[in-house]
């Protein structure tokens, strides 16, 4: 199955869980204490993102951390700056045509 | 000068704001956004170019058009009103459709409310985007990035067909 990173911020757990892993990397266990749903449901989605390499995941002894993927998490910047570009050029001419009118 | 556009995105509530100054009377810019005849002029980015086919801009109304592309692609696209306060403000949605104005609705619809204030340099306009559900937004998101895309592609052929 393909996965991107619209994938990992399409679901309002896992926006959750980047909004806590972008202030620091955390273990599966500490992250799944935010959230009232199963451990298992939390390491789901911790698996989704990972799929989407939205966070990358890094051994520290025992305890795996994961972080965010911050160059993947551009990707969306990206797409913004598409629809920017869309809606820039349609204003200009929007200016063009205020101008005549 | 060109006035900048400022978008604002607010993921978490799938929502994003537009926002643009424009240097001519509010009551001008609100004619640009609601008569067809200005519309098929400025909303579709070059190359592609808009055709309207019905407008009724009035509440339960529709405007029915296409957008067309260089190499004879065709878009056909609906959008509702809802509520229409003249000079003011109108809240619509967008879908895609087939000619005939029904709608295919294996795509998102987009939700705008178009807000139209005076401003020190004319007029300004802010326009609120908002999506159904969390699959939308991300629909949303990879239709963007391939119209953009393809969109990108068109105006580098006209560039590239100018400076030949």
């Amino acid at each position: 199955m393909r996965r991107d990173i619209f994938q990992a911020i399409a679901d309002p757990t896992r926006r959750a869980i980047l909004a806590l892993l972008a202030i620091h990397a955390m273990t599966p266990n500490a992250l799944a204490e935010h959230f009232n749903t199963s451990r298992q449901a939390v390491s789901k989605h911790i698996q989704i993102l990972a799929e989407c390499e939205a966070v990358t995941q890094k051994q520290n002894g025992r305890e795996i951390y994961y972080h965010v993927n911050a160059h993947k998490m551009k990707e969306v910047d990206k797409w913004l700056d598409t629809f920017r570009k869309i809606w820039e050029d349609r204003f200009d001419q929007l200016d063009d045509v205020l101008k005549d009118l | 000068m060109t006035n900048k556009t400022e978008i604002l995105k607010d993921l978490t509530n799938r929502k994003l704001n537009v926002t643009r100054a424009f240097s001519a009377p509010v009551e001008k810019v609100w004619r640009a956004w609601t008569e067809a005849e200005q519309l098929d002029k400025w909303w579709a980015p070059r190359p592609w170019k808009t055709i309207t086919k019905t407008m009724d801009f009035t509440p339960g109304g529709f405007w029915l058009y296409c957008m067309a592309g260089p190499n004879g692609e065709k878009a056909w696209c609906r959008v509702d009103f809802h509520t229409i306060e003249a000079v003011k403000s109108f809240t619509a949605t967008a879908t895609f459709c087939d000619e005939n104005g029904n709608v295919d609705k294996s795509f998102p619809a987009m939700h705008w409310d178009n807000r139209f204030q005076s401003a020190a340099t004319g007029a300004e306009v802010v326009i609120s985007i908002s999506f159904d559900n969390d699959a939308d937004l991300e629909k949303i998101v990879q239709m963007g990035f391939e119209q953009g895309f393809s969109m990108g592609l068109s105006n580098l052929d006209e560039l590239l067909t100018e400076q030949a």
